[in-house]
């Protein structure tokens, strides 16, 4: 497919889910409350598509990732909050 | 159209669902063992849930003409209990030579633990032991990266293992390549809130190709769509994807992976 039918296919959708993502950001900062690890990495995230290069979905992804290769000495929770809470 | 739908919980599932699947084109229908959303208190639980996986469930969808295979692990989320896994593990060769088992399947990892690695590499060498297809879950969120280079270090550690007698599942744009490269298969798991969209799904073919990918939709007892691969498939149409190219990624790819184990008998389309 060429831009203009990129366009006419995905543009109306991805229109409304980056306006739903701004109200996202108005709502959590019209709240009060310290920012954490997550808002941290979303922030990383969002900078992501700003830039030039063509993997931005992949660098998204990286963005929230756990970039640590050893494994954790025991899992102490099932669920995954979508941000890596450590520090490189 | 017809599609196999190669990664579904069909136990967590109302009958309805298999109603909607086989009236899209649903040929065959592929359930690996899962968490419960609860952890269970003992291996009894599994050999109940076993049975049901290989008996039960099986007759249910045959009701609606839909072959119903399994996958038969203990999942990556009930691994942390060691003494657990191995009391699963001693139970599985009872179950291995049924008719409808495929392999070993979905293990893997899920928060990247040590017992988690234990339990993984154990499921791995019952795989070779037994020559079973194995299907591997990989982490949620900010953990499948690291899980899925973890899990692919325990295969690559196990010589009797062949690449493309295993498929790492719930692949994204930031492990998919690695995977590929690897020589084994991958899975995209499309889902309405996290893991693939149809969209993203369809992007992955375009930019790495078709060869060696399936698609499934992983529904269970969460938010999850049966009918994800069929609208992955019209995802497909809107851009211009031929009947062909969409046949090979929905039936013929999954029909060529599963072919693998001789008890899986390819539908007729």
């Amino acid at each position: 497919m060429n831009r203009s039918q990129i366009l006419d296919l995905y543009f109306v959708d991805a229109r409304h889910k980056l306006i739903d993502l701004a109200a996202f950001l108005d709502r959590y900062e019209r709240a009060e409350g310290a920012e954490d690890f997550r808002m941290a990495a979303f922030r990383t995230a969002v900078l992501e598509l700003s830039k030039g290069n063509n993997d931005k979905a992949r660098q998204v992804l990286l963005a929230f990732s756990d970039p640590t290769t050893e494994p954790i000495p025991a899992a102490t929770t099932k669920a995954a909050c979508g941000a890596w809470p450590g520090v490189q | 159209m017809r599609y196999i739908e190669p990664h579904a919980h069909m136990v967590s599932r109302v009958t309805d669902d298999y109603v909607h699947m086989v009236t899209a084109g649903c040929a065959a229908v592929c359930e690996p063992a899962f968490w419960a959303g609860y952890d269970r208190s003992s291996a009894a639980g599994f050999y109940d849930y076993f049975r049901q996986l290989t008996e039960h469930e099986p007759k249910r969808a045959a009701k609606f003409g839909l072959p119903h295979y399994c996958w038969l692990c203990i999942n990556p989320k009930e691994s942390e209990d060691v003494k657990l896994a191995d009391d699963v593990l001693a139970i599985i060769p009872e179950f291995l030579d049924r008719p409808t088992v495929l392999g070993i399947g979905e293990i893997g990892l899920n928060k990247n633990s040590r017992n988690e690695i234990t339990v993984l590499e154990k499921h791995v060498d019952l795989a070779a032991r037994h020559n079973q297809l194995i299907l591997v879950h990989t982490p949620h969120l900010e953990d499948k990266l690291k899980g899925t280079r973890l899990i692919m270090d325990v295969i690559r550690n196990d010589s009797r293992i062949q690449p493309g007698r295993v498929i790492i599942d719930h692949v994204e744009e930031h492990t998919v390549q690695m995977v590929l490269d690897a020589g084994l298969w991958a899975g995209m798991t499309l889902y309405p809130e996290s893991k693939c969209s149809p969209a993203r799904a369809v992007d992955m073919v375009e930019r790495y190709g078709d060869e060696r990918i399936w698609m499934n939709c992983a529904c269970d007892w969460g938010v999850s769509d049966p009918l994800a691969v069929p609208k992955t498939a019209l995802e497909m149409r809107k851009r211009g994807h031929s009947a062909a190219a969409i046949d090979k990624l929905i039936f013929q790819n999954p029909a060529r992976f599963l072919a693998q184990c001789p008890k899986f008998k390819i539908p007729e389309g």
